[in-house]
């Protein structure tokens, strides 16, 4: 009995052993593959295949075991050049564009005057989101353009020390604001995502050239095709500039450096073509419109305003509150 | 003046790490950031070699190009410094060195950067030479006392070179005419953009 355990066990451990030589066969025939005479490894040879040289160090931070990563200069071609051409014409050309779009138009009047009466358009919980958002936005867009165009444009007329406070103060600003930022544009994206689906009526609005480049009023829910366009951009955008910004921010969480090059390089295109687009948003939220800014600032629209730019959605309002059991009409009278 | 410059020579380090550790003692660099590192290419294969890099002091330096309050500057010697007063922690050199010298001590949550700190090539920073403050900010300012970097100094096999950027390469070139270029001076193409072949 004991031979005969001893004989299964002789057979098993013939098969493990096979079994393991032939596993390890190709791994052997590729050793057998290295020279062993090989040069040394060389820079500039490892500099063409890779954009990068990695080795191996014996120091906890593994993060230094990259040895040279030439990208950084294409980067700082990108920070110092391009991003700053691009930032300038778009933020600059917005502002052309406003400046000569007032000269020519002017405030878009309300054509038939004020009615006196008024309906709600925002309730106080969006209009909360609405400026923390924008508040955050702006401090924002400052000290990250102090970052992009402080040190040729701020720096020579406040000197070395004052530019340094103040750029400490932005950093940490721009830092701790991009929370309640990112929170606000997820709100931002949940509270308007129903009234921001993109329909026909849409097309019709944009042939017409809507209510500030044309003449006329095209019909418009609650949200008309410009304002569509601004939420995805503050949906997209926002979410874009949130999500590099926080790689930039907490370092080889995400990626490593050339993960951050790039992250940082979508983080100022974004962020500039962004704050170009804002502008266009701020004007026609103040100067551009009339009764426009009433929207956000008390919450409420005057009615002939609502006929004007949202006149699918006064209906809407309408046939709502005549739809109500109790005859309350949602339009108040102001007297 | 001489321009100061560092040469790795691959072909002689032996991963001693030991300009690794006399930088940190010599400098009290702070916790978690060694300015000077030792990378094995290769390793455990046929070729092998080794390489011992920190701020190369490049040629029209990125870091300065992008850093945003220009707070880094390069001396009348060629050697890049930094000033901590002026620096805002942004990370902005540490994405454009091609070395991965800036580093940054972990100040706050969220991985909140401090004052970038980088190799000085034993210069120093733009406080007084010698003085306290300037020691306890950038370490020991040997250059000020006549003497080259503590790492290529005590380095046993004089691998890595430090100096005057024409005797160091003078004595490369006399290395490569003896024993063949080798694994090449690393580092030189892309710090200096100049090639070091003879």
């Amino acid at each position: 009995m004991a031979s005969f355990a001893r004989s299964i066990r002789l057979i098993a451990g013939a098969w493990a052993l096979l079994l393991i030589l032939t596993a390890s066969a190709p791994s052997i025939a590729q050793q057998s593959q290295i020279n062993p005479t090989a040069s040394s490894v060389r820079e500039r040879q490892l500099l063409q295949e890779f954009d990068r040289i990695q080795g191996r160090v014996s120091i906890p931070d593994q993060r230094s075991s990259v040895l040279i990563q030439p990208a950084g200069r294409e980067w700082r071609e990108f920070r110092t050049v391009a991003l700053r051409w691009v930032g300038g014409i778009a933020i600059l050309g917005m502002l052309a564009v406003l400046v000569i779009f007032y000269l020519r138009r002017g405030m878009v009047r309300l054509e038939a005057g004020r009615s006196g009466r008024t309906i709600v358009r925002f309730t106080t919980f969006e209009r909360f989101v609405h400026w923390m958002t924008a508040t955050c936005f702006i401090v924002l867009a400052i000290s990250g353009l102090n970052i992009t165009f402080g040190r040729p444009l701020l720096l020579p007329l406040i000197g070395h020390e004052a530019f340094s406070e103040w750029s400490q103060w932005a950093k940490y600003a721009h830092n701790y604001l991009s929370f309640p930022f990112t929170i606000g544009v997820v709100l931002i994206f949940l509270m308007w995502i129903a009234g921001n689906i993109p329909n026909k009526v849409d097309v019709d609005w944009v042939k017409r050239g809507g209510g500030i480049v044309g003449r006329d009023h095209p019909p418009a829910y609650r949200f008309n095709a410009g304002q569509k366009a601004i939420y995805w951009i503050v949906v997209i955008g926002g979410g874009l500039v949130a999500a590099t910004g926080y790689e930039l921010m907490f370092p080889f969480y995400l990626s490593g450096i050339e993960g951050m090059q790039f992250a940082q390089m979508v983080h100022a295109t974004v962020a500039l073509l962004f704050m170009a687009v804002m502008l266009a948003h701020i004007y026609i939220g103040t100067i551009g419109m009339e009764g426009a800014f009433e929207a956000m600032g008390s919450g409420t629209v005057d009615v002939n305003w609502a006929r004007e730019h949202h006149s699918l959605w006064l209906e809407e309002e309408n046939a709502r509150a005549e739809a109500n059991a109790r005859p309350r009409p949602a339009v108040t009278a102001a007297e | 003046m001489a321009r100061m410059k560092f040469l790795c020579d691959a072909d002689r380090c032996i991963e001693c790490n030991a300009c690794v550790t006399a930088c940190k003692n010599e400098h009290e660099v702070p916790w978690g950031i060694n300015r000077r590192r030792v990378v094995t290419i290769d390793d455990g294969k046929p070729g092998e070699r080794s390489v011992s890099m920190a701020c190369m002091h490049c040629t029209d330096a990125p870091c300065a190009a992008v850093c945003p309050v220009n707070c880094i500057y390069t001396t009348a010697d060629g050697v890049v410094l930094h000033s901590k007063d002026l620096c805002i922690g942004c990370g902005y050199c540490f994405y454009a060195c091609p070395f991965g010298a800036p580093q940054y001590p972990q100040v706050g949550n969220f991985g909140s950067r401090g004052k970038m700190d980088k190799c000085t090539f034993c210069a120093g920073g733009p406080e007084a030479d010698g003085s306290r403050e300037e020691y306890e900010k950038y370490g020991a300012n040997r250059l000020a006392e006549g003497k080259l970097p503590l790492c290529a100094e005590m380095c046993s096999t004089k691998s890595l070179l430090a100096g005057d950027g024409e005797i160091i390469a003078q004595i490369y070139k006399e290395r490569v005419m003896k024993r063949g270029y080798g694994s090449g001076a690393w580092g030189w193409k892309t710090a200096y953009r100049e090639t070091i072949e003879s």
